[in-house]
């Protein structure tokens, strides 16, 4: 068994160490939100923050969490201080929305780090997330109204 | 420990769908039990309390307005564009409407294909009026309900958000609905006039966005029953290879894995987790029967290709006599184009969940062709098709390949099921498998001779194709005719250019070989834009003219094709100065019933490789049902054509996939993204078309054509970023 804490809820898993952080929240927990793209860091999809930093849960072990703060897509949206989603829903970004989880957790480290980051900003922080149906555009411009909301305390619409 | 096991069977697909702004987006049907489920006969006027005037729609007695889509969500938005439909018919607010996949049954067929698909970008256009009849002819018993009710007549009742009034009297749809359900059918219902739409032509926020940015939103992936096993599986390394002997040992030792079985396409490990499945797969030794795949080799493959283009194949498009014409011609081009296989690559890697129990078969996975998987399983299983039910999850992305005439991959978890005679297991493909399995956008090579008058015009066009058939060896193979796999040559032989040139050929040769072909955003035009607009370009420069005038006087007659480069040139401001440094580039194709033209702009990084800046679009789609979901289609086109235009390509050597993940098989990411889209929509009353797809074609050549201008050197070979660091 294995101690963690996930979104603020202490929970005993039933992995192996040596299991990946994605797939103790999703097969042993439940915890869908989070996904399954690649494996390998490649894609993003299976972001969440450990410890507030982003990291790819697929190449990062469950020992690894152990002892930290882990948050998924499922906590951050209880965060009210968010504005992400609220900017994604007014953009309208999502297509098949699959790797739109990974998008967002990532999107909440740029914004904590950087409140105003410029277009080169965002290609940089978010380089590691990809996208098939190409959102790349709107993601841009949701992240920068997330930006604006955040500065101006959520009154921007 | 585990919030799984406190989950009904049931209820996995309702749990997490409750949405914070009170939108519902529910995938069974509630009380589904009780009904049947949406594919049972029970779902209609005879189920009681609830009303169901056809198969689309479902008026519950607690006001729910459910939807049923004859077609898969897979990121293209006709969750939202048909609930639209009805809306507009039923007065019922949009927001309000609750969603969910139609299961495998004869009323969802497309409405032209004859089958249930989502493919062709039809979507939209296939169920512009059997959707908006849906909500009409419940709108009509509705009001007839309440016109008995209140004693009125039924044209002194009005209706507005989901209630119908008359006077002093108003009834919600529920409280009319089993009313309205003893009602006999109306006959032919009349539709709105489009100067009365509320909903259509008027951008309508996407319904699945708020679950899809915070996790409830299930896909395949997501599917998760108490006692299910995930099944991983070991692949063949060459395409058409056997497994000859399997040494499960080692894998049967690893902590969670429950059951090593062989099956046709390799062997699966099932385990109590999709990382222990894993395992139990890297620790397998297989000895295999490799067969005749191992030849399989890109280089020789292009090579093979070229020396078939030496002559001409089967006949797609012929008029005059080319080779004479081509005599007289003053000036002669040739260009010769090259395109690697294409992996689709959705996010989501393939699954299948599938439950196995006393003859009856459910399966749940994100598929394009429902239909088409349900026969295939219940093949494999020695059942009758309804005997298998199949609910279809949101596709994490589908480009063609969650719709394989093959079924492969519901297939294989069928095999695994069948193999194993567990009763639940869900099949999870890794990356590799994905990208290595194979159902790949053909390799194509095009031969094109263009022979052009004293004053730049072209007076003969011959043009050779090669590449596998997607048809072929398929269920789709009788539309082959003559050796013309229409796929094959779709965007040259019926092109505008070529009808005003008398003298012309286009022919074809499909070679053979074993790796497996599939249809990939925009099939036949993936390659045919790009050979057609390249070339009118290389002919517009050695014509002395300009690219975008040479295309307006071929397509005089064309004007659709004329109006969107008339629109792109319009807002590209074509002709005017750009900045130092940046070029662009223009081409116009028409694909599913779409006509779309781009003007691109590009810079050159220092290593000579492409950046793709600005891309502005102009496309008439007739009607645009929903204006911002055109746009957002037309942009994820582009950027699934970048991606193909300057980086990803499949190889093979001796039958081994040279790419597994997306380290090698590269695609588009945030920093290649153009940092400016336009996407223009023309107002138009012509005939609706897709969106869907058309906005890849034209992505390629007018890159190209940008880096002719920045350049004076004509990119032929895909993708051309690999093109230029080789040359």
């Amino acid at each position: 068994m294995v101690k963690l804490k996930i979104n603020q809820k202490e929970y005993s898993v039933d992995a192996s160490p040596d299991m990946p952080l994605l797939w103790a929240l999703r097969d042993v927990l439940g915890l869908t939100g989070t996904k399954f793209g690649c494996g390998m860091a490649q894609c993003g999809a299976c972001t969440v923050h450990l410890d507030r930093e982003a990291v790819r849960s697929c190449v990062t072990l469950v020992s690894r969490a152990v002892g930290k703060e882990v948050t998924t897509i499922e906590g951050l949206s209880a965060d009210p201080t968010n504005y992400l989603q609220k900017a994604w829903l007014e953009v309208d970004v999502p297509q098949c929305g699959y790797c739109q989880s990974g998008q967002i957790m990532s999107a909440a480290v740029l914004l904590r780090e950087n409140p105003n980051p410029t277009d080169e900003d965002i290609d940089t922080a978010m380089s590691g997330n990809i996208c098939r149906c190409g959102t790349y555009p709107r993601i841009r411009k949701a992240i920068h109204l997330a930006a604006q909301m955040q500065r101006e305390g959520g009154k921007v619409q | 420990m585990s919030q799984i096991t406190n989950t009904s069977r049931r209820n996995f697909l309702k749990t997490g769908a409750v949405l914070g702004s009170g939108l519902l987006i529910s995938f069974t049907v509630p009380g589904a039990k009780k009904l049947g489920g949406a594919g049972s006969a029970m779902l209609g006027p005879q189920s009681g309390a609830a009303f169901a005037p056809n198969a689309y729609l479902h008026i519950t007695a607690d006001n729910q307005i459910l939807v049923y889509l004859a077609h898969s969500e897979m990121g293209q938005g006709i969750w939202t564009t048909l609930s639209m439909l009805i809306a507009e018919e039923l007065d019922v607010d949009v927001k309000k409407m609750v969603v969910q996949h139609g299961d495998a049954w004869k009323p969802y067929h497309h409405t032209s294909f004859g089958m249930q698909i989502t493919g062709g970008s039809s979507t939209t256009w296939s169920e512009f009026d059997r959707y908006r009849k849906a909500g009409a002819t419940a709108r009509t018993l509705l009001v007839a309900a309440a016109a008995k009710k209140f004693g009125v007549s039924p044209s002194e009742c009005k209706t507005a958000d989901g209630v119908v009034t008359a006077g002093t009297n108003s009834a919600t749809y529920g409280e009319l609905a089993s009313e309205a359900a003893a009602l006999p059918a109306p006959g032919d219902v009349p539709l709105r006039d489009a100067k009365d739409w509320k909903y259509i032509g008027k951008s309508v926020k996407r319904l699945d966005t708020p679950a899809k940015i915070n996790g409830t939103a299930k896909f395949g992936m997501d599917v998760q029953f108490p006692g299910m096993l995930t099944a991983a599986v070991l692949h063949a390394p060459v395409f058409g290879a056997k497994v000859k002997s399997v040494d499960a040992a080692k894998a049967k030792a690893i902590p969670g894995v429950k059951q090593v079985v062989q099956i046709p396409t390799g062997v699966a490990v099932l385990a109590d987790n999709y990382w222990a499945a894993k395992k139990g797969c890297t620790a397998l030794k297989v000895d295999w029967d490799l067969g005749s795949g191992v030849q399989v080799d890109s280089s020789s493959m292009t090579a093979q290709y070229k020396e078939l283009a030496k002559k001409p194949g089967a006949t797609a498009a012929k008029a005059g006599d080319v080779d004479s014409a081509m005599a007289k011609a003053v000036k002669t081009i040739e260009a010769e184009y090259t395109f690697p296989y294409l992996a689709h690559a959705p996010m989501e890697p393939l699954n299948v969940t599938i439950e196995l129990n006393n003859g009856k078969c459910e399966i749940w996975c994100g598929t394009q062709m429902p239909g088409i998987d349900q026969e295939a399983a219940a093949k494999v299983l020695g059942l009758k098709p309804e005997q298998v039910r199949v609910n279809t999850v949101f596709l994490g992305g589908g480009f063609g390949r969650r719709g394989t005439p093959a079924s492969d991959f519901v297939r294989e978890a069928a095999e695994i099921i069948k193999a194993s005679g567990k009763p639940l297991v869900k099949m999870v493909w890794a990356r590799e498998d994905d990208v290595r399995g194979g159902f790949y956008r053909p390799a194509f090579l095009h031969n094109v001779k263009v022979g052009l008058n004293a004053d730049g015009m072209p007076i003969a066009w011959k043009h050779t194709i090669v590449g596998q058939s997607i048809m072929d060896g398929t269920f789709f193979a009788s539309m082959i005719k003559d050796g013309i796999d229409n796929a094959s040559v779709e965007g040259v032989s019926d092109s505008p250019y070529l009808y005003a040139i008398p003298d012309r050929l286009v022919s074809l040769h499909s070679p053979k070989n074993e790796v497996p072909v599939l249809w990939w955003r925009s099939v036949g035009h993936t390659h045919t834009a790009m050979a057609m607009e390249a070339t009118i370009d290389e002919l517009a420069h050695a014509a002395g003219k300009d690219p975008l005038v040479y295309r307006q006087q071929l397509l005089k007659d064309h004007p659709r094709h004329l109006a969107a480069l008339n629109l792109v040139a319009e807002k590209a401001n074509w002709g005017k100065p750009l900045p130092e440094g940046r070029f662009r580039g223009i081409a116009v194709h028409e694909s599913f019933l779409s006509f779309v033209a781009q003007v691109v702009e590009i810079s050159l990084n220092t290593d000579g490789t492409i950046k793709v800046h600005k891309v502005i679009n102009a496309i008439d789609c007739g009607l645009a049902v929903n204006p911002d979901g055109v746009k957002a289609q037309i942009e994820s086109g582009i950027n699934y054509g970048v991606s193909a235009a300057l980086l990803g390509e499949i190889t093979l050597e001796k039958g081994r996939v040279q790419q597994g993940n997306f380290n090698d098989y590269v695609v588009s990411r945030m920093f290649d993204t153009p940092a400016e889209i336009e996407v223009h929509i023309v107002d138009s009353s012509n005939k609706m078309g897709g969106v869907g797809e058309p906005g890849v074609p034209p992505v390629a050549p007018a890159i190209a054509n940008a880096y002719f201008a920045a350049t004076g050197k004509r990119l032929r070979d895909l993708p051309f970023n690999k093109a230029i660091l080789k040359a």
